[in-house]
């Protein structure tokens, strides 16, 4: 056992509360000791569900792991903390790429570029998956030759994400902050955890029984015409709901970090892919 | 003039907003308005506390405080609302055209102003 990881293992055993887990887990993935390494950063996201570190480290030793499906979910979690984590951003775009999915990496890679314009290892990035696109090649290895948040990943293969399909695949945070509601108040998709952990979606889901005809009403009596979207700026967060279908209605919840026009434009894509899902299993 | 008429005012003077409401939350009654010509003030009062009452437990069961400002978009326009001081809310509809942000700064002022 190396110094580094004797002080951070004895640190964390004196303060089993303290944040070194990150280091402990980090130093411990960077070895090649995953399955410690794993153990630590559960532990850790445990104790911790709200903090993205603790999701992005996850989501860093199960790609070393080949666990694509696993990773991508954590660094899901990740961004739905943290929607401008630029780690989580590359790692999807990354694992999107080896599922062979170009557009979707490219537009996390571009989304990344946004938040961090600086980091040449994003448009090394970009330019290699866009030359792949066109010259439908090899998949590039910017993950792992660049020197970038996210560390190399080679042990991953190139098996894609084998997760169940979702409503809101392809939407930032995957299922998580995204709530799809029927007329009776009854979930069909998405989860809504409170900051304490606590899922909160079917009590949620259940209070937005009625609020679609109710927008209906209100707007129509006004002389509005129908209902598009219903935006809630709370001290704490941010919630869209939008209506995909007639009878049912979508709930997108954000931290209040993340501008609400933004999350505007996150509820319409997720409106688009929980439409394109219910007609698939509708 | 009044705080309560202030608050109108300064909200009603926005280009594109079509009218101002001063409503209960709990049971949608009209304390104060100022509307044009075919808004039905007692309909916006209404409906638009039931609506925010509902979001505001929803919020509330999705761990989140009660919102400082709502924002219902409809086809040819919309209605914002400001909860208030307890159980008032500002209520606005507004035109396609209306300047939304500036309105929400100027509700979310006249609300606090109410308190």
């Amino acid at each position: 056992m190396s110094d580094d990881i004797r002080s951070l293992t004895d640190r964390l055993a004196a303060e089993p509360s303290s944040l070194a887990f990150l280091e402990l887990g980090e130093a411990l993935r960077r070895r090649g000791q995953l399955e410690a390494a794993y153990k630590v950063a559960r532990g850790g996201a445990g104790r911790y569900p709200g903090l993205a570190d603790a999701h992005d480290l996850m989501a860093r030793i199960l790609s070393d792991q080949a666990d694509l499906a696993g990773a991508f979910d954590s660094w899901s979690s990740a961004l739905q903390l943290d929607p401008m984590r630029v780690s989580a951003l590359k790692g999807i775009a990354f694992l999107y790429f080896r599922a062979g999915d170009a557009v979707a990496a490219l537009d996390h890679l571009q989304r990344a570029a946004e938040v961090d314009p600086d980091d040449p290892s994003i448009v090394q990035a970009i330019e290699r998956v866009r030359r792949e696109v066109i010259t439908a090649g090899p998949p590039p290895e910017a993950e792992a030759s660049a020197p970038s948040p996210v560390p190399a990943s080679p042990t991953v293969t190139s098996t894609p994400p084998t997760r169940s399909e979702t409503a809101f695949d392809g939407v930032d945070g995957g299922e998580q902050g995204q709530l799809l509601v029927d007329s009776n108040g009854l979930r069909l998709g998405g989860t809504l955890a409170r900051v304490d952990g606590f899922d909160a979606s079917d009590r949620v889901a259940a209070e937005l029984a009625g609020a679609s005809r109710e927008a209906a009403r209100a707007t129509r009596l006004l002389g509005l015409g129908g209902w598009h979207s219903i935006a809630l700026e709370c001290p704490d967060g941010h919630m869209v709901l939008s209506s995909p279908t007639a009878d049912t209605v979508l709930l997108t919840v954000r931290d209040h970090s993340l501008p609400m026009a933004r999350v505007g434009l996150l509820a319409e894509r997720a409106a688009r892919a929980a439409r394109s899902w219910l007609e698939r299993v509708g | 003039m009044s705080p309560t008429e202030a608050a109108l005012d300064r909200v009603t003077r926005i280009p594109g907003v079509r009218g101002v409401l001063l409503v209960t939350g709990s049971d949608g009654l009209v304390v104060a308005e100022q509307l044009m010509d075919g808004v039905d003030g007692r309909a916006a009062a209404a409906l638009t506390a039931s609506l925010v009452g509902r979001l505001s437990r929803a919020a509330e069961s999705a761990g989140l405080r009660p919102p400082a400002f709502v924002h219902v978009r409809g086809d040819t326009g919309s209605v914002l609302a400001a909860p208030a001081a307890v159980d008032l809310v500002l209520v606005a509809v507004v035109g396609p055209d209306a300047n939304v942000g500036l309105a929400r700064l100027e509700m979310i002022e006249a609300a606090s102003r109410l308190d």
